[in-house]
């Protein structure tokens, strides 16, 4: 398409042009034609994308389908290669963030990390601070900030850095922001991955009340029962390609996963089923494992060829356990033995040259290195566990990054992008190819579907299934109950940091882990 | 405290103790006389190290600020004592091309994506080159003007003066730290050396910020470089030979980041009063080498470093713990 994509003025608006889709006449943005590349990787080919007022517009699929790209060339954060955007009927040509907030369009974007150095005031005002006498303004800035987190339930110290708030709180202050922002079209990247139920339908009721007003809200999510809660108008992508824009009410969960995948949810489902073979042979033995003020003593052993679901509340000590068992905390009492040897963690060092391998929580805090390319982010724990001294060429390098790339279908243009630039799955891929190419015998995945799509989810649970079945031990931590009963051959419940249940065969169903966590609730309330 | 605060929270201290130290010594440091030559001797320093604090606040870093201030003296001298032009209009040729030569090394460093710790030094070799083109020796300025305002004080109690000079830096300070909390341009200094991914897409114009930087930094040596060829009444192109290392061991010591995010203009200050104090203490010993003022500011480097690595790992380790609890 010849277009002309010059940058136009600042936030200009170009030549006023006609209506192209015609009589609707509450359309507030249309993308046409977009495409976008990058090196000889087509991000998106030919999307079309159409807002109306007043509607909550799903955007969905894979990961790596295209979505945060879209957002981002919509918003001016990058520029398309081919492709016309129009607001409001008019042509636009955003070359900065910017210039799409003074149109009107907020978005908190997928990897909203705002300014963790500066306060809760400045992270919602920056780039339109009230100004008095030529100087911002900070005493209305903070009475403005606390009337606008009031909306959300949030009253905290606005003053303080916002480094020192949980990523829940960030990610509602990001929101908070974007909302303030938007006067006509308001886009969010995954809002929801890191906030809890109450705190999601917070988030829902701002939206309706936005829509209510006119506003065109764009929502991404991997949660199908958020779609169909809260969308009007559902848009697929897949591999940068559109498959689809349907109304919510033509659609049911088979046909939009269809829509996402190209096949179908039974499919997928049957891949899941967990066998119910026996572990062979005991692998360790932590015993009365623990460390004060972190996770109480706790006992388990751990066999060759096994799954151990982990399941407990956010907070139930879960991450903890997973840190000791892999030496980041060390344990203050109890012991570990593995095959009959006394073993001890006091770094992650030890727990590497033991075989083990750890995928964190949060992969963008601790697991992936972002500007490294995803061959060294393969290679690193490996190299680390030779030693540096045994160095590995690129070729071999090379050689194993694509390897892992190819066997666990890692969606990247080639094995030197930087890994930042892969979707959520995907890096959880890599950080998952790390530790099996220094083949380990014990595993330890925290969250390791959280944040990513229902294909990319599919995959890496059937790879857990996979690994156990070559004989590595697993522990898998997971809130999602249906997940853990289809993978796990035992599974343990955290609570109140402590190790207190323990269900096998026949127990492991949803209602029985649920049981068990909620157990203490009711003696507590005793 | 706010963590963040105890770098600069450190400095103060240790300014107090080392000054109530040297008094003890020598009772003829505590004197209004000692503190107005303090201000006058580090003025040219003061106003280049206010640059410098933008700009490591920013996560940069600028290397030519010393070049800058040789550049700037010999232009001035040149203007003024060859071709006949009064100071006036020659510092505002100065300030004017040391803006525009800041400018065009934000320019690069935002558009081409160059390191500015590269372009910088490019900077650095282009102005103190230049200079030397100019002159090769000293060219002393006997202007009235330069007579009339290094006569102007003010008469501090106890018989010191605050110089024009002095004075300047103090205003410099002052709309520095002005511009650092209380402007968006400030903001958007913070915002970069947080996160620049971050800054661009909460919509920091982050190119005209950061060619905002340089061009500040760039007139602040500009300025200093009037400021010294006041001090010496002349333009020299080998002047102030290294001054961008004794800049940002100022900022440093005044808690602001290397890597910037954290800072304080107010805590630059400090850091130039404690490496002044140095040199006083060395003065009024009078055995010691005067080398002794950059290994006092060496130790005091890294002990600030150090000190800052502890602060920000035990804050990151309360974070967690917060995190968790929550
Ligand atoms: N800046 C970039 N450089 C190279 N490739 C990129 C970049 N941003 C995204 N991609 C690639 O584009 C594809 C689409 O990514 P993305 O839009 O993030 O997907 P989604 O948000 O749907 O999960 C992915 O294959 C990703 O690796
Ligand atoms: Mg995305």
């Amino acid at each position: 398409m010849p277009t002309d994509f010059r940058p136009a003025d600042p936030g200009s608006v170009g030549n006023r042009q006609p209506e192209t889709s015609g009589a609707d006449a509450n359309v507030v943005l249309v993308a046409k034609g977009i495409v976008k590349t990058f090196g000889n990787h087509t991000a998106l080919d030919n999307v079309e994308l159409a807002l109306h007022a007043g509607e909550v517009h799903a955007l969905l699929g894979e990961n790596g389908a295209g979505k945060s790209t879209l957002i981002k060339i919509i918003t001016g954060a990058y520029t398309p290669d081919h492709g016309e955007i129009s607001v409001d009927g008019v042509q636009v040509h955003f070359t900065t963030p910017q210039q799409a907030q003074s149109a009107g369009i907020g978005t908190v974007y997928q990897e909203v990390n705002l300014l963790p150095n500066m306060t809760v005031i400045d992270n919602l005002f920056i780039g339109r601070q009230p100004r008095r006498y030529g100087l911002v303004d900070r005493r209305k800035m903070a009475r403005e900030a606390h009337r606008i987190l009031s909306q959300y339930g949030l009253d905290i110290d606005v003053h303080a850095e916002l480094s020192t708030f949980s990523v829940a709180v960030q990610q509602i202050i990001a929101i908070a922001r974007a909302v303030e922002l938007s006067g006509k079209v308001l886009i969010l990247d995954e809002p929801t991955a890191s906030l809890d139920r109450t705190e999601v339908e917070k988030l829902f009721e701002i939206v309706r009340r936005l829509k209510a007003r006119g506003l065109a809200i764009v929502f991404i999510t991997h949660f199908l029962d958020q779609v169909f809660e809260l969308s009007d108008r559902v848009t697929v992508l897949r591999n940068g390609r559109l498959v689809g824009s349907e109304t919510i009410g033509d659609l049911d969960r088979t046909s939009l996963v269809r829509m996402m995948l190209g096949k179908d949810l039974a499919f997928v489902h049957a891949e899941l089923a967990a066998d119910d073979t026996e572990p062979s042979s005991p692998l360790m033995h932590f015993r009365d494992f623990g460390r004060s003020g972190s996770v109480n003593p706790f006992d388990l052993t751990v066999h060759r060829g096994e799954v151990i679901g982990v399941a407990g509340l956010l907070g139930s000590g879960r991450t903890e356990m997973a840190r000791l068992m892999f030496g980041i905390d060390t344990a203050d009492q109890g012991a570990l033995n593995i095959d009959g040897e006394k073993i001890s963690l006091r770094a992650p060092q030890d727990a590497v040259s033991q075989g083990f391998g750890f995928c964190p929580e949060d992969r963008k805090v601790d697991g992936i290195f972002g500007d490294l390319s995803v061959r060294e982010n393969i290679i690193i724990a490996m190299q680390a566990k030779l030693g540096w001294l045994q160095a590995l060429n690129r070729d071999e390098q090379m050689e194993i990054a694509e390897h892992f790339i190819e066997a666990l279908d890692i969606r990247t243009a080639s094995a030197d992008l930087p890994v930042k630039l892969l979707s959520g799955g995907n890096q959880q891929k890599v950080i998952l190819a790390r530790w099996l190419a220094t083949d380990p015998r014990f595993l330890i995945l925290d969250e390791p579907t959280r944040g990513i799509d229902v294909g990319a989810h599919a995959e890496i649970v059937r790879m857990i299934s996979r690994l156990r079945e070559d004989g590595l031990a697993l522990i898998v931590i997971s809130s999602e109950l249906d997940e853990i009963v289809s993978y796990s051959s035992r599974v343990v419940v955290m609570r109140d940091r402590s190790l207190v249940a323990e269900l096998r065969g026949a127990e492991i169903n949803p209602s029985s882990i649920v049981r068990a966590i909620a157990a203490q609730d009711a003696e507590a309330a005793e | 405290m706010n963590p963040r605060y105890r770098p600069l929270a450190a400095t103060t201290l240790i300014f107090v103790v080392a000054y109530g130290l040297c008094i003890l010594q020598y009772p003829g440091m505590w004197s209004t006389r000692i503190l107005g030559n303090f201000l006058t001797d580090n003025a040219f320093l003061g106003i280049a190290a206010v640059g410098a604090t933008f700009v490591i606040i920013s996560g940069g870093i600028d290397l030519s600020i010393g070049a800058v201030i040789g550049l700037a003296g010999v232009v001035v001298a040149v203007l003024v004592s060859h071709l006949g032009l009064h100071p006036i209009a020659a510092f505002g040729i100065v300030l004017t091309m040391s803006a525009v030569f800041g400018a065009a090394m934000g320019a690069v460093i935002h558009f081409l994506q160059v390191p500015p710790f590269i372009v910088t030094l490019a900077g650095m070799f282009l102005a103190r080159g230049l200079a030397s083109i100019l002159s090769q020796d000293s060219i002393p300025i006997s202007h009235p003007f330069y007579k009339t305002i290094m006569d102007l004080y003010y008469r501090l109690p106890g018989g010191g003066r605050l110089s024009a000079i002095g004075l300047l830096m103090l205003l410099v300070f002052l709309f520095g730290g002005l511009i650092a909390h209380r402007t968006r341009f400030g903001s958007y200094v913070y915002a970069l050396g947080g996160n620049p991914t971050s800054a661009a897409l909460m919509g920091v114009p982050t190119g005209p910020v950061t060619i905002g930087i340089y061009a500040l930094s760039s007139l602040l040596g500009g300025l200093a470089g009037i400021v010294y060829s006041l001090y010496t009444s002349a333009g020299y192109p080998l002047a102030a030979v290294g001054i961008e290392l004794d800049s940002i061991a100022a900022v440093v010591i005044g808690g602001t980041l290397l890597t910037g995010g954290y800072g304080f203009v107010f805590g630059t200050l400090i850091g130039v009063m404690l490496q002044g104090l140095v040199q006083t203490y060395i003065v009024f010993d009078g055995t010691l080498s005067s080398w002794w003022t950059k290994i006092a500011i060496g130790v005091l480097l890294f002990l600030f470093i150090l000190l800052q690595q502890l602060v920000f790992s035990a804050h990151k380790a309360g974070a967690r713990l917060k995190k968790a609890a929550a």
